[in-house]
């Protein structure tokens, strides 16, 4: 099993790195404050007198619009930066298996993010009796929309040596897969006469309609798949253009 | 040991590797010498496997690089031009890191990396992160991972570029250590660096080889023996467009 040793090794290397800068706390506290006032400032958590974190996941596809895109935008930007790339693609390693290792480290960093709101959890049970079922499938929905975020990221980020052209890529097509399943969007796109099944049908294809039905507390296996087959497809086209253009 | 036959590699419409032959065997220290731009770089890229020849191949301990490039790179230690390394890393945390890539964990990594270190003489600096480092520091950093798995083929970019007479020394005394059981090359454009170190010259120029022998048989092709007038002639003639 010599591929999973190298994922490994790749995946600590890169999660470590997080932590070896001031970035890694830098984001922890901008995520867990954007989250925090959202959910209790913008959506009124405590006046809304209800034992449920449907304000809370609300706002996580657009808080990690914004964030995981900076949380991915060095992966291999930097790699070719520095110049590393050629060092770490010409140990005994595959590139799927450094692909794979940087994604799971990307997407294990946000994991951390996601796991530090857990006080919401906890306030929301000492305070009434939510159901623990549906806060288990919103954190699920949303450590998958995360899954989907970062393997848009990690594509962008091997689009360009500049890191800020990754960041603003990434956040284009996250933003882009978000607003086609956002409902004023598709109520306003509805209104010009576009055909409802062609609405429907570019819908169901957003990170946003799939994360609707698991944060109501739906585990529903076609949401699963649609997660990871965004995450599949993103990273095989990173692995074609991180191949293609690994040298310039 | 290491055999390169026909290798060729174009960008767009530029054809920067022009069909490059050469074996090299055990104990040999092949340099790899020409003018900038002249294709070098991109010779051991496709050597070492990063990138991909457009034809021909490379084959390192009976490995062809694009057969099986993980079997063929196990067998190769491989310094980048520009040294680089993870900058945020300590020397023993990089080197533990590629050590673990190369396969070896508990004690015997921890042999490994610090006999990689010893051998770099890096002791002093080995909890250092590696950007506090100065530039001597960091390209023998990356060497000390070119050698931390005693690869059979030792693959280096310029390896004294940059570094001020001191530091050359050292890195010239590392090669000629381990050059015994071993097959190098050492691409350079400084030519004293073939006396001071390698058993043989290879010159190229504009994507193809224009001389290949012992550093005598070059001084050869010049009545008062000057390398550097060899060098002139041969790559003026063909590289006139680089210069």
């Amino acid at each position: 099993m010599s591929n999973l040793t190298n994922i490994k090794t790749v995946f600590r290397r890169e999660f470590r790195s997080y932590f070896d800068s001031p970035v890694a706390y830098v984001f922890l506290v901008a995520f867990l404050v954007l989250v925090g006032f959202l959910t209790f400032g913008v959506t009124m958590f405590y006046e809304r007198r209800q034992a449920n974190l449907t304000p809370f996941f609300f706002w996580h596809p657009w808080v990690y619009l914004l964030l995981v895109p900076a949380a991915t935008m060095g992966l291999w930007a930097e790699e070719r930066r520095n110049g590393t790339i050629e060092l770490l693609l010409t140990l005994p390693i595959t590139l799927v298996e450094a692909l794979v290792g940087k994604f799971l480290a990307a997407w294990a960093f946000i994991g951390i993010a996601l796991a530090l709101t857990f006080p919401v959890v906890a306030t929301t049970g000492w305070l009434g009796s939510p159901d623990y079922g549906a806060i288990f499938c919103g954190y699920l929905g949303s450590l998958l929309l995360a899954g989907a975020c970062v393997s848009v990221g990690v594509f962008a980020s091997a689009l360009s040596r500049s890191q800020v052209i990754g960041f603003v890529i990434a956040l284009a097509i996250c933003l882009f897969m978000l607003i086609i399943g956002f409902d004023p969007v598709i109520n306003a796109v509805a209104k010009w006469g576009v055909p409802s099944s062609l609405v429907n049908a570019v819908a169901a294809c957003s990170l946003m309609q799939h994360f609707d039905s698991l944060r109501r507390g739906v585990i529903d296996f076609a949401d699963v798949t649609y997660y990871a087959g965004v995450m599949v497809f993103m990273l095989a086209a990173a692995h074609m253009v991180t191949d293609n253009r690994k040298a310039s | 040991m290491l055999t390169v036959s026909n290798l060729t590699k174009n960008f767009g419409s530029i054809q920067a590797v022009r069909g490059v032959s050469f074996t090299v065997e055990k104990g040999e220290v092949l340099g790899f010498l020409g003018p900038n731009g002249a294709g070098k770089s991109t010779t051991m890229r496709m050597i070492t496997g990063f990138i991909p020849p457009s034809s021909g191949t490379a084959t390192i301990c009976g490995y062809d690089i694009t057969v099986n490039p993980v079997e063929a790179k196990r067998c190769i230690g491989y310094l980048p031009e520009n040294a680089p390394s993870y900058h945020t890393m300590t020397v023993t945390d990089f080197l533990t890191f590629i050590g673990r890539v190369r396969g070896f964990e508990g004690k015997a990594l921890s042999e490994r990396v610090n006999a990689a270190i010893a051998k770099s003489r890096l002791e002093d600096v080995r909890k250092q992160t590696i950007e506090t480092l100065s530039k001597g520091y960091r390209q023998r950093t990356c060497f000390a991972q070119a050698i931390l798995h005693d690869p059979q083929v030792l693959i280096m970019d310029e390896p004294t570029d940059g570094l001020d007479p001191n530091q050359k020394f050292v890195v010239r005394q590392m090669i000629k250590e381990m050059s015994a059981d071993k097959v190098i090359i050492v691409s350079t454009h400084i030519l004293e660096e073939v006396d001071a170190v390698c058993t043989r010259a290879l010159i190229i120029a504009n994507g193809t080889v224009v001389a290949n022998g012992t550093p005598a048989e070059l001084r050869a092709k010049d009545p008062q023996g000057r390398l550097d007038v060899v060098f002139r002639n041969l790559t003026m003639k063909e590289g006139v467009n680089n210069v």
